[in-house]
């Protein structure tokens, strides 16, 4: 909403008329505004497609192509227009930004190629309005993701070894991608072979085969062939261990693996047969030892590491915890109602078999799964009518977690992924809006002291900013004269605090502390203009301003010159460098660089600096000067 | 039968009233002001068409619906001071330039005062600033009103200045003013009081001219 801050500046301005009985200095001269006040239409042709726009539309957004300078490069002096060979529909959006303040992200697009048109006109796609901006931040996410798959699936398979991996390292990469070697693929097969052998062992021995002679009963064929089971049973644990302990001496990280769910796995199916080893032949045990035998059949889960569809199903399942909870106990709070009414409805009958509400309990499930079997039936009306309820109720109940699990795992997942994003982009929210705010202070400051100085010799650097900047500073140094007390930032201020409270004026504790030593020099003499030049210093450094409210601020175009420290005596000769270094600015749209110290983290590259400490361009012996360019736009 | 009837179409007129709210609640949020006239407010300002052309685009695309309430004048205001808070010195100016007291500034309103602000006589303007300070309208501005409109001013400039803002600097600043503009010392400044005692002033003076080109 540049826009609208920009249309109303002058009305501000002129409310400052309200000011001035209560100055008690002078206000300062406004700055000089030569830009012609008459409006002119601007045709744009892209592509054959002709837009015409005031060209104050245009320049509200300064630090894009098409409401700076850059734009003459595109014009077309036979025709008259600026000719752009892009996408028309696209530009529409665009323009539509310029016009409104907003931008929108047009679903029926490529993320991509709108992206590319934003790049090509230096506009950020930060400032995509809230009502588009999780569909675009979806669609780039998935579209990042493809790609990223795309490339993994490319690598993963098929990447060469780096040349000095140990054995321990290919041993596990052999066994996390078998397809990598011919040894790793064999194993694979051969361990799942042996699951499967594993698994129909434990299935067939528990099949009647025909009697030995001379005994009727049916005998399972496990007690049968003992020895030809066991046999089997032998060498299937001793392969499983073998992998389990190769796989253990590979892991890269021995706790993460022994923690996961397929060693758990692998370890379940082992075990039994170790506990029965050891566990003597006893009859009391004998009961805990068959039992520990059903445990054997969790190596069927082994499968799924031959198989991608069984982790998926498992991942599934795990996402769906929650609601499968939930969904299990809505029903058993229905099965308990329900077998507490057949109980009481039934209790009286003659040879019941609803014994109690437990046994009711079975009754319900039966019923309420339409499974019917038939061996609990009510015989009262009451428990019939109950139990009719009780069935049409349980159909209800059961269908629910279908489309359920199918719907939730996309939702579950895709809720997840927008919490920490929500939180994430809070954070950065935030952070721009301190940012934007320090940014604006910086400016003014930087305003200031141009001002304090010579001011023909800062002419030609103040042409350089925009004419809303221009007179954005003016307010403001109006009203430092009218209040007769001047802005700061929190830094300067706090700093301030203390040396006064402190009585004597402490060399800095920040880390420019030891470049200000020719400043400390002069302090003495100049007592308040140092501190105001350490405030500026100190204000084109420092981190936050911080304020309570979280204020959205508009585009900012904000450049800070920063300017180096002088000494005292060199203060002449500085302001002829100056103005010689003005010329060489150069302007790049849409970039964020901010001269923070590390606590904020730059977005891009700042220009390398002699100081040590990056973004924090001070050097009392400074021959060059550096200019940061600090655009900000915030949401 | 005819009973039914009456009994249904006398809920119906029960119901209406209240529906008719929601309307009339509707029909307020979606009205559109409109100016007068390009001429007429040409005549009455001292704008140009031109000029006046261009005020009102700007003003239409932030407003479409053709008025400013007071919160969004707020929110402008504190944008341009994100250092302190703009709120209070907003809501005076905002009264400042209602001048038909309806809680919105339209266009007539806006450009009305901007034409006084920038292009009035220097009567004109110091009877605005006047209009200004005096915020109960009874056309003395007493201690209280002018302690009222400094201390807005002094939050717009926030928490972090220099020199820091010890003591009661406003209520010195307002008694420095008092000292300057109440010529009889009877504790109020009337208009004629006002402008007599900024006329004298020099600085004043010479700050009301650099404000003639803002636009």
């Amino acid at each position: 909403m540049a826009a609208g801050v920009a249309t109303w500046l002058p009305f501000a301005r002129a409310a400052a008329v309200g000011w001035l009985p209560l100055a008690k200095k002078t206000m300062p001269k406004p700055p000089v505004d030569n830009s012609s006040r008459s409006d002119e239409i601007l045709y744009v042709n892209v592509s054959g497609v002709r837009f015409q726009t005031w060209k104050n539309t245009l320049d509200r957004y300064p630090e894009t192509l098409l409401g700076s300078s850059e734009k003459e490069f595109f014009y077309n002096e036979d025709t008259q227009e600026y000719f752009f060979d892009r996408d028309p529909e696209m530009f529409r959006h665009i323009l539509n930004f310029y016009r409104t303040g907003k931008l929108h992200y047009p679903r029926n697009e490529c993320i991509q190629a709108f992206d590319e048109e934003l790049a090509f006109y230096g506009i950020v796609p930060e400032i995509i309005g809230d009502c588009c901006m999780e569909e675009y931040r979806d669609r780039k996410k998935e579209n990042q993701e493809r790609l990223a798959e795309d490339t993994e699936a490319n690598e993963a398979s098929d990447a060469p070894l780096p040349p000095h991996s140990t054995s321990r390292e290919r041993l596990w990469r052999a066994f996390e991608n078998p397809h990598t070697s011919t040894m790793a693929l064999v194993f694979y097969y051969v361990t799942g072979f042996f699951i499967a052998v594993s698994v129909i062992a434990n299935v067939v021995e528990t099949v009647p085969c025909r009697p030995p002679k001379g005994s009727v009963k049916d005998l399972p064929c496990g007690e049968k062939y003992q020895l030809a089971f066991f046999c089997m049973d032998t060498a299937c644990v001793l392969i499983f261990t073998f992998e389990y302990l190769m796989r253990l001496f590979a892991a890269p990280s021995r706790c993460k693996f022994m923690r996961s769910v397929m060693s758990v796995i692998d370890v379940v199916a082992i075990m039994p047969y170790y506990i029965g080893l050891v566990m003597p032949e006893n009859e009391d045990v004998s009961g805990a030892f068959v039992t520990l035998r059903v445990f054997r059949v969790f190596r069927i889960f082994k499968f799924s590491r031959h198989s991608q569809g069984l982790r998926i199903l498992g991942y599934t399942l795990k996402s769906c915890a929650s609601e499968l909870g939930f969904l299990l106990f809505s029903l058993t709070m229905a099965i308990i109602i329900f077998a507490t009414v057949m109980f009481y409805a039934e209790k009286g009958t003659k040879g019941s078999t609803f014994t109690s509400i437990p046994a009711s309990f079975w009754y319900t499930i039966v019923t309420m799964t339409t499974l019917g079997y038939g061996d609990m039936v009510p015989n009262t009306i009451a428990g019939k009518i109950f139990g009719s309820i009780c069935s049409l109720s349980g159909v209800l109940v059961i269908a629910l977690p279908v489309p359920v699990i199918v719907s939730n795992f996309s939702r579950i997942y895709h809720q997840n992924q927008r919490a920490d994003k929500m939180r994430a982009q809070q954070k950065v929210r935030l952070a721009r809006i301190r940012m934007a705010k320090k940014g604006t202070t910086n400016a003014f400051l930087q305003y200031k002291e141009d001002r304090d100085r010579d001011s023909d010799s800062t002419a030609l650097c103040v042409k350089n900013r925009s004419a809303f900047e221009h007179q954005h500073h003016h307010l403001l140094h109006c009203l430092e004269k009218t209040t007769n007390h001047e802005f700061t930032d929190e830094m300067t201020y706090s700093e301030l605090c203390m040396t006064e409270s402190v009585g004597f004026r402490t060399s800095r504790s920040t880390s420019l502390s030891s470049q200000q030593g020719a400043q400390n020099n002069s302090t003495g003499c100049c007592p308040r203009r140092a501190r105001r030049r350490a405030a500026m210093r100190l204000a084109n450094s420092t981190v936050s301003v911080s304020r309570g409210s979280v204020q959205e601020l508009d585009m900012l175009h904000v450049k800070t010159t920063s300017i180096p420290p002088q000494t005292r005596s060199s203060l002449n000769a500085q302001a002829d460098d100056l103005k010689l270094n003005c010329g060489e600015q150069d302007f790049t749209a849409a970039i964020i660089s901010i001269p923070t110290p590390p606590a904020n983290t730059p977005d891009e590259s700042l220009p390398p600096s002699p100081a040590p400490i990056p973004g924090i361009l001070r050097n009392t012996r400074a021959t060059a000067y550096t200019h940061d360019t600090v655009k900000i736009s915030s949401l | 039968m005819g009973a039914v009837v009456g009994t249904l179409t006398m809920q119906t007129k029960q119901r209406r009233p209240s529906r008719d709210k929601a309307d009339d609640e509707l029909e307020m949020t979606t009205v559109c002001h409109r100016p007068e006239g390009l001429d007429q407010l040409e005549a009455q300002t001292n704008f140009t068409k031109q000029e006046l052309q261009i005020l009102y685009r700007g003003f239409k695309n932030e407003c479409p619906s053709g008025v400013v309430n007071e919160e969004t004048f707020k929110h402008i205001y504190a944008q341009f001071f994100p250092h302190g808070d703009a709120s209070m010195y907003a809501h005076y100016l905002f009264n400042a330039f209602d001048t038909t007291n309806n809680g919105s500034i339209k266009f007539k309103d806006f450009v009305m005062g901007l034409s006084i602000l920038l292009r009035g006589t220097l009567r004109e303007k110091l009877e605005w600033t006047f209009h200004l300070y005096d915020i109960n309208r009874d056309g003395y501005i007493n201690r209280d009103e002018m302690t009222e409109i400094v201390r807005a001013i002094y939050d717009m400039m926030g928490k972090y200045t220099y020199p820091a803002l010890k003591g009661d600097v406003p209520q010195q600043h307002v008694d420095a003013f008092f000292q300057k503009m109440d010529k009889n010392k009877d504790g109020v400044v009337t208009l004629e009081e006002f402008v007599i005692a900024c006329q004298e002033d020099e600085t004043m003076m010479r700050s009301m001219q650099l404000f003639e080109n803002v636009m």
